[in-house]
């Protein structure tokens, strides 16, 4: 069958923290939360796994810093050698010094930039796309919670979304 | 403790006690290695010194050529081992010097971290206050026995400030134009009033902390709130003219305008690690169960990010320095870069490019043993950092970290570890009624 979802509004992250829990320790499937803000401590209780952003930012730092190293070798010492305070020509090493700057700059300048833009692509934004949130309160003050049921558990997740407190539940069908 | 006691009376007895003795020994390694121009000199020092120290166990290894005749060999040798003489006298001050400057700044910057905990109302550290607290205690000993070190060196029984020494400022029109600020009875005036400063604002902070745990009010916590505000106020000042008086002035000629915030970085970033190095220690050994490792995370983040903010600080006198090239500036850095290449380069090294690649991932700023190793790879850095700041001044091309350097060491960690454990275990590990206790035991990230 086409999957269904359960969206259960809540009105306070305590509460919707709670019920994470109880729908986690049943091991119904959360197919996504969203919240007006960001709840604390709310990705681990759903499970979620660490972000791998981190390590493509190093990665992106460690091309910047190549780059660098590399642009600065043709600009300045090969392909137009420069006077460098009278330091030697012709030598890079002799006129490393000057050039740790922008080494440090571009290597800022990839990580920061390639960082965002892998994390747009990540969570698949771009310009004008359609906003993909079921209900335009979790803006304001509202968190919903969408969880994927079948036809054979769903009244039992409902009693348990029920349960935990949730202000109101609809059944959606995608 | 008492091996390092030992081992510096020991180097204190094994200076060479006349300049005779020097123009032996130089005479000594000349006739090992046949050749001794005044081009070796680096190389030859350094065998004097382990001949000194290890009975000739170098072996001599001149490989230079021998351009210079030798009457004018001779001639050379003459004030050179008047120099060395020096250096070489010189040589178990420094590093007595060193160390002992060495641990009272870790003990002040361990306290500076404190004062900002409290100054900025900090929720996560209280319960790593008492840490901070015990090695704050070393700030007393420690403060004395630089005092006495310096008082000692006004008296003329050292030559590690060459501004001190009359006969020198009488030929020298940049030292006697520096005369007003850098004359002996207002340095150690200068000395007592920072010292004093320090230990007792230190003791009075410290004090009201302890009273706080039978007398749980606000008014404690506020008062000292505006004490430790007015102590980073009062320290910001004090530490910049410290680190013009006590290591800047060693190379009286050269001066730096960003001199203090390097200083204080080195002792931050120690303070802060040796913060965490007893922390785990402790915890360890079971107690401050309380203390979880998302605290010692943020000991770690602290390490990390002060060690760039040494390295940036480091780079910029560097490169300002390098870029204009002027020869009165470029001196310190010659000095540095031809004599002390090793310790000089290793610093960075080790300060820089070690704590960047290895603190650099969340998950290991968690992991115990990879913060005591690298807390201790950076005390070691930190350590060869006061190491080039002085020595370059003070014995010259004549340096070894030998006896005098490591005895020096042992001596006044075995000190240190003393007093700060001593005050640790005196007192309740918990300061139970700071208002942030339970916030701090909380802390999660």
């Amino acid at each position: 069958m086409a999957t269904k979802v359960i969206q259960a509004i809540y009105t306070d992250d305590d509460i919707l923290m709670n019920a994470v829990k109880s729908v986690k320790e049943k091991k119904y499937h959360i197919e996504e939360i969203y919240t007006p803000f960001p709840v604390h401590g709310l990705d681990k209780a759903m499970g979620l796994p660490h972000t791998r952003l981190a390590i493509t930012s190093f990665l992106y730092g460690v091309v910047g810093l190549t780059v660098a190293v590399v642009m600065m070798n043709f600009i300045m010492i090969e392909d137009w050698p420069q006077n460098i305070g009278g330091k030697p020509s012709f030598s890079y090493i002799q006129n490393m010094p000057a050039f740790v700057p922008i080494m440090f700059e571009l290597t800022v300048f990839f990580a920061a930039h390639l960082m965002v833009i892998t994390f747009y692509m990540r969570s698949k934004l771009w310009p004008f796309k359609k906003a993909e949130n079921p209900d335009p309160r979790t803006t304001d003050d509202r968190f919903l919670m969408e969880i994927s049921v079948n036809k054979k558990n769903y009244q039992e997740v409902t009693e348990l979304i029920y349960k935990s407190g949730a202000s109101e539940i609809k059944l959606k069908e995608n | 403790m008492i091996v390092g006691a030992v081992g510096l009376i020991y180097s204190f007895v094994s200076t060479p006690a006349s300049v005779q003795e020097v123009e032996e020994m130089l005479a000594h390694d000349e006739h090992h290695g046949e050749h001794e121009t005044s081009a070796t000199h680096q190389s030859g020092m350094k065998q004097n010194h382990e001949n000194l120290n290890h009975e000739n166990k170098a072996k001599h290894t001149s490989d230079d050529s021998h351009n210079k005749s030798h009457a004018e060999t001779e001639g050379h040798e003459k004030s050179h081992a008047e120099h060395v003489y020096d250096q070489l006298k010189n040589k178990p001050w420094s590093a007595i010097y060193t160390s002992s400057l060495f641990f009272f700044l870790i003990a002040l910057g361990a306290f500076t971290f404190y004062a900002i905990q409290n100054a900025s109302q900090a929720g996560w550290s209280p319960v790593i206050f008492r840490v901070m607290e015990g090695i704050s205690k070393f700030i007393l000993p420690g403060g004395i026995i630089v005092f006495v070190i310096l008082v000692l060196s006004t008296l003329q029984l050292n030559h590690l400030f060459i501004w001190m020494d009359p006969s020198i400022v009488e030929h020298d029109e940049i030292i006697s134009n520096k005369t007003g600020y850098l004359n002996d009875s207002f340095f150690l005036i200068r000395a007592a009033i920072y010292i004093v400063g320090w230990v007792l604002l230190s003791r009075v902070i410290v004090k009201n902390s302890r009273k706080q745990d039978e007398n749980p009010s606000l008014k404690l916590h506020k008062k000292n709130f505006k004490l430790s505000a007015i102590y980073l106020v009062f320290f910001i000042v004090t530490e910049s003219m410290m680190s013009w008086d006590w290591i800047m002035s060693i190379d009286t000629h050269w001066f730096s305008t960003l001199f203090g915030w390097y200083v204080f970085a080195s002792m931050f970033v120690a303070g802060i690690t040796t913060i965490a190095l007893v922390t785990i220690y402790l915890k360890s050994r079971g107690y401050l169960e309380f203390v979880n490792n998302s605290h010692i995370h943020d000991l770690a983040k602290f390490m990390f990010g002060i060690s760039i903010f040494w390295t940036y600080l480091w780079f910029s006198q560097f490169l300002l320095i390098w870029y204009s090239n002027i020869p009165e500036e470029a001196v310190y850095y010659i000095a540095r870069f031809n004599d002390y290449q090793l310790p000089f380069l290793g610093m960075v090294a080790l300060n820089f490019i070690f704590p960047l690649l290895v603190l650099i991932n969340s998950d290991f700023k968690r992991v115990n043993w990879i913060i005591v190793m690298s807390g201790i790879v950076i005390l070691i850095g930190h350590y060869l950092n006061f190491f080039v700041m002085i020595m370059p001044g003070t014995v010259g091309e004549s340096w070894f970290i030998g006896i005098p350097e490591i005895s020096s060491i042992l001596l006044i960690l075995g000190l240190f570890i003393f007093v700060v454990f001593k005050a640790i275990s005196s007192v309740p590990l918990l300061a139970k009624n700071n208002p942030y206790i339970k916030e701090s035991k909380h802390f999660h990230y």
